[in-house]
């Protein structure tokens, strides 16, 4: 329903979040690179020192210092945490609020609900192949009709059904909830087929991440076909805002120990949140269809405590502060004003039309930091 | 309905009784009877050979894709791809599997389930039921048939050709784009959308013949409420055909051109939209699912009838359950893309408008167990194939009021899980209703009976086998096991094992089936015009087995 070129849609979405950090690292964004480098220095670079002067905000900040040498080595996944197991019936364990809210209603309403109607049935069927068997009731009655009993049976189903509605329906509402103002920010690219993850806050170009060959999976104590070069690594407890479109193809995201799950639409930037609640690393896979190597581009989440995932971001050359808190400490009203602007509007799809809008609010917000 | 019963050889007027003796100066000769057949009943019964064909060849499919996902890793895809082309090399392979999920979806629904029991079924019995000499178009009827069979050619012809990466159309039956634009260089592809064409036509042929079959040429009497819930069911699924096949036409001819002619209808770089389709698709695509199962509740309920010697419990609520699923099983077409990026208003919609479909089909199953409530049952194959459709559906049924939360769904879309609950309502679902009435009608057929106790044999074997091989799904889908996967995590081992090895015991079910239909057709037991007894009421079981190769010349009245 919204949806324009595509390498327009990259240009903006790349331009309104990233407040001109970093351009979206892509060869299909022409604009992107105009506008980074005359923003990078304003936005990123004075946020370290802005930030120590102005202590009370990021008070990590000297943790990480320390720490920020110490080069990231992916971690090992736990057994039977964020991946299938052996022989495994259930859900995968749930670590965000999302997934245990999802969880609960499937576990301990719909399960029960489902099993008690086959078993009714089943009860009912065994009951009328003993009861009236031909042997044991040779004369058929020709009851044809019983209006209570059909009301009844009409009833009773739209009974439970409205009854399963309103959670079903609460669940809905709580995955759109609009995105804090402090979710972290990453875009999602699916191609043929590998990954692209951006994180245009931190000002961290896209990087490719793509599955790892079963030799080095194993070498890694990772499972194969879910093990991939360069994870996602995103913070514990922190609300993690997905843009996702598609450069090709349609490929969908998916972090099922998250109850996570969004198309990758070329022409589109779907956005869905998650909040991981627990460190660890979670694997999901490609959920649609997108050609031969569609069972071979999974997808695996770092979940790291605060820190260490600042120090991943330094690793890879970023920002872990990103651009708000030198606008927080310059122009405190402002900073406020600036991210929910950035943050695309609607909870459902941060569209190109949203976007044109923002970067203007967007920039007088950013200009402050940039004159002190 | 004097002109149409005029199409009958004047002559049959003579003998208006008279069945069976004259069949060798009315019938034609081979080659007419057969490739130019204007006989409602020799169009059925082509149908039902065509549909038992193509079920052979899906059926196979699906063997193949068990076979590969035994074992963790790819053992055999690369093998079969050089049977199209003997360089292929792993991405060949990967490519074959592709093609072999799109042709088993594609045969399965438009080659398998929709022949036999439209073009089967529907053409063998709707004019016997209603009392009519024929089909109100024989020679439409004609031409819907050779359109499926020359629509099934182009879809394995497409297997030869290139396809993008490998030989073949490695799209998936919903043909998404842009995988099936951009995505799929190469001929393949446009044969399997014609081939589409081709069948969704002669679909819109046989519904616009059994609407006007079924409204003109009904008997004296047969007033739409006396009507058997068969015709019902059939007269449903006609006009869900003639509604909804239109719009596939149109979605894959915009695919067609967004191939080959430049136009951008889904593709956003021009303007388009790549869920358009799947929204134009899906429109028909789940009123596609209720034409699978419509007619299977038909059948499940006339067998149920005559097997408890009653009549149908709640006839009217039955009929108008049916209408019901009919008419809202077009406004929720979305629960198909929950995970698209839609509004979250549209998915609270679509969540609760498919939650009431529930309610008709609620309706359905209790009142076929209180058809037998107070019946006198006995347990013949098509009984048993009925029962167990009741339980079957049920449980497919259930698992789709699982995933009709958009919010469930999320974790669950495009798993196995959803494999397991389209196979629970469709394999274990339409596929069990068609064994039920093949077992019911054979005799009516072909006036030979087959084998009780091989018939039972190959039901409780089939029955464990789908079960063994579809039960694990849900759990597979549950731990995260993405559909249309050639190879998977090692965890997910055990359960494609146990599924792989149901295959294999519901293949050695279906080698009851083909003895039995040999045995039948060679040695069977002349079958007495109404072998089932007084339960047997409606009007084919008034006829001879088989019944003449003009029926009705003297219309029946019904009181």
């Amino acid at each position: 329903m919204k949806s324009l070129k595509t390498p327009v849609i990259k240009a903006l979405i790349a331009a309104a979040l990233s407040l001109g950090a970093v351009g979206a690292g892509q060869a299909a964004a022409p604009a992107a690179p105009v506008a980074a480098p005359a923003a990078a220095p304003t936005a990123a670079n004075p946020a370290p020192a802005v930030a120590e002067a102005a202590a009370p905000a990021p008070a990590a900040t000297p943790v990480v210092d320390a720490t920020a040498d110490a080069t990231y080595v992916p971690m090992k996944p736990t057994p039977g945490i964020g991946q299938p197991v052996d022989a495994g019936i259930n859900f995968q364990p749930q670590v965000s609020p999302i997934g245990e809210q999802a969880y609960a209603f499937n576990h301990y309403i719909l399960l029960p609900v489902i099993i008690a109607i086959s078993l009714l049935v089943l009860g009912l069927l065994l009951w009328v192949m003993f009861r009236y068997r031909a042997k044991a009731n040779p004369v058929p009655s020709k009851t044809t009709h019983n209006t209570f009993i059909e009301i009844i049976w009409t009833a009773i189903p739209v009974l439970i059904l409205a009854l399963i509605a309103v959670p079903s329906i609460q669940l809905l509402a709580a995955q759109y909830e609009p995105p804090k103002k402090d979710a972290l920010t990453i875009k999602v690219t699916g191609y043929q087929w590998y990954w692209g993850y951006a994180y245009p806050d931190q000002g961290i170009p896209e990087y490719v991440s793509k599955i790892l060959p079963e030799d080095q999976a194993k070498a890694r104590g990772e499972p194969y076909h879910l093990a991939v070069d360069n994870r996602m690594v995103v913070p514990v407890g922190r609300q993690v805002k997905l843009i996702i479109t598609g450069a090709d193809v349609i490929h969908s995201f998916a972090v099922p120990a998250f109850w996570t799950k969004m198309d990758a639409v070329p022409g589109r930037a779907n956005e869905t949140t998650f909040t991981a609640t627990k460190v660890g690393v979670y694997y999901g896979q490609c959920s649609e269809l997108c050609g031969v190597d569609h069972g071979y581009m999974p997808i695996a989440v770092e979940v790291l405590p605060v820190e260490k995932w600042e120090a991943w971001v330094r690793s890879k050359g970023g920002n872990p502060a990103g651009p708000q808190p030198a606008a927080a400490s310059a122009a405190a009203p402002a900073a406020p004003a600036a991210v929910p602007a950035a943050a695309p509007a609607t909870p459902t799809a941060a569209t190109a039309q949203t976007a044109p809008e923002a970067a203007p609010a967007a920039a007088p917000a950013a200009a402050p930091a940039a004159k002190k | 309905m004097t002109d149409i019963a005029a199409t009958a050889p004047a002559h049959g007027a003579e003998h208006a009784h008279a069945h069976a003796h004259d069949h060798d100066h009315d019938t034609p000769g081979f080659f007419v009877r057969w490739f130019m057949s204007t006989n409602h009943k020799d169009i059925g019964t082509l149908y039902l050979i065509f549909a038992i064909v193509a079920g052979i060849v899906g059926g196979a499919i699906s063997g193949m894709m068990r076979l590969e996902l035994a074992e963790p890793g790819i053992q055999y895809l690369t093998g079969w791809a050089q049977w199209l082309d003997p360089a292929a090399t792993e991405v060949q392979g990967k490519h074959m599997w592709n093609v072999l999920i799109t042709a088993h979806g594609l045969i399965m629904v438009f080659f398998m389930v929709m022949p036999a029991m439209i073009g089967g079924f529907g053409n063998w019995f709707v004019p016997l039921m209603i009392g009519a000499p024929d089909m109100a178009f024989p020679r439409m009827n004609n031409v819907s048939f050779w359109l499926t069979f020359v629509a099934f050619i182009m879809l394995v012809g497409s297997s030869f050709v290139p396809g993008g990466s490998g030989h073949g159309a490695g799209t998936g039956w919903t043909v998404y784009a842009p995988l099936s634009t951009s995505g799929s260089v190469g001929p393949a592809v446009d044969m399997a959308i014609f081939s589409l064409h081709l069948a969704g036509a002669a679909s819109i042929l046989g519904a616009i013949n059994f609407i006007t079959t079924i409204f003109n040429m009904r008997a004296p009497g047969m007033t739409l409420h006396k009507m058997p819930l068969f015709v019902w069911s059939v007269l449903v699924t006609a006009f869900l055909l003639l509604l909804a096949l239109p719009v596939l036409a149109a979605a894959i001819t915009m695919l067609l051109t967004d191939r080959n002619f430049g136009t951008t209808f889904y593709d956003a770089t021009g303007g388009g939209d790549p869920v358009l389709y799947q929204h134009l698709f899906w429109f028909f695509g789940h009123p596609e699912v209720y034409i699978m199962i419509l007619p299977g509740f038909g059948i499940v309920s006339q067998i149920i009838s005559t097997f408890s010697r009653k009549p149908v419990f709640g006839y009217l609520g039955m009929a108008y359950a049916m209408v019901a699923i009919g008419v809202v099983g077009f406004i929720v077409w979305a629960h198909h893309m929950f995970t698209v990026g839609m509004s979250v208003n549209l998915k609270m919609y679509f969540t609760a408008a498919t939650m009431v479909i529930a309610v008709p089909t609620g309706i359905k199953i209790f009142s076929w167990i209180a058809t037998m409530w107070g019946g006198s049952l006995s347990f013949k194959t098509p009984m048993m194939w009925s029962l167990g459709f009741i339980f079957m559906f049920t449980v497919g049924g259930v698992t789709g009021v699982v995933l009709a939360n958009g919010g469930v769904d999320t974790n669950l879309h495009d798993t196995y899980y959803v494999v397991a609950h389209f196979h629970y309502v469709l394999s274990l679902g339409a596929v069990f209703s068609l064994f039920a009435g093949f077992y019911y009608w054979f005799p009516k057929m072909s006036g030979r009976m087959y084998n009780e106790a091989l018939g039972q044999l190959h039901f409780w074997v089939f029955f464990i086998g789908v079960n063994v091989m579809f039960f694990p799904q849900h759990f597979l889908g549950q731990q995260g096991m993405p559909r249309r996967y050639p190879d998977y995590a090692e965890a997910y081992a055990y359960w494609h094992h146990i599924s792989s090895l149901g295959y294999v015991i519901m293949a050695v079910g279906m080698i009851f089936f083909f003895v039995n239909i040999l045995y039948a057709l060679f040695a069977g037991k002349k079958a007495a015009d109404n072998p089932w007894g007084e339960g047997a009421t409606t009007l084919e079981w008034t006829l001879s087995s088989p019944p003449p190769f003009h029926q009705f010349n003297e219309l029946p009245r019904i009181s």
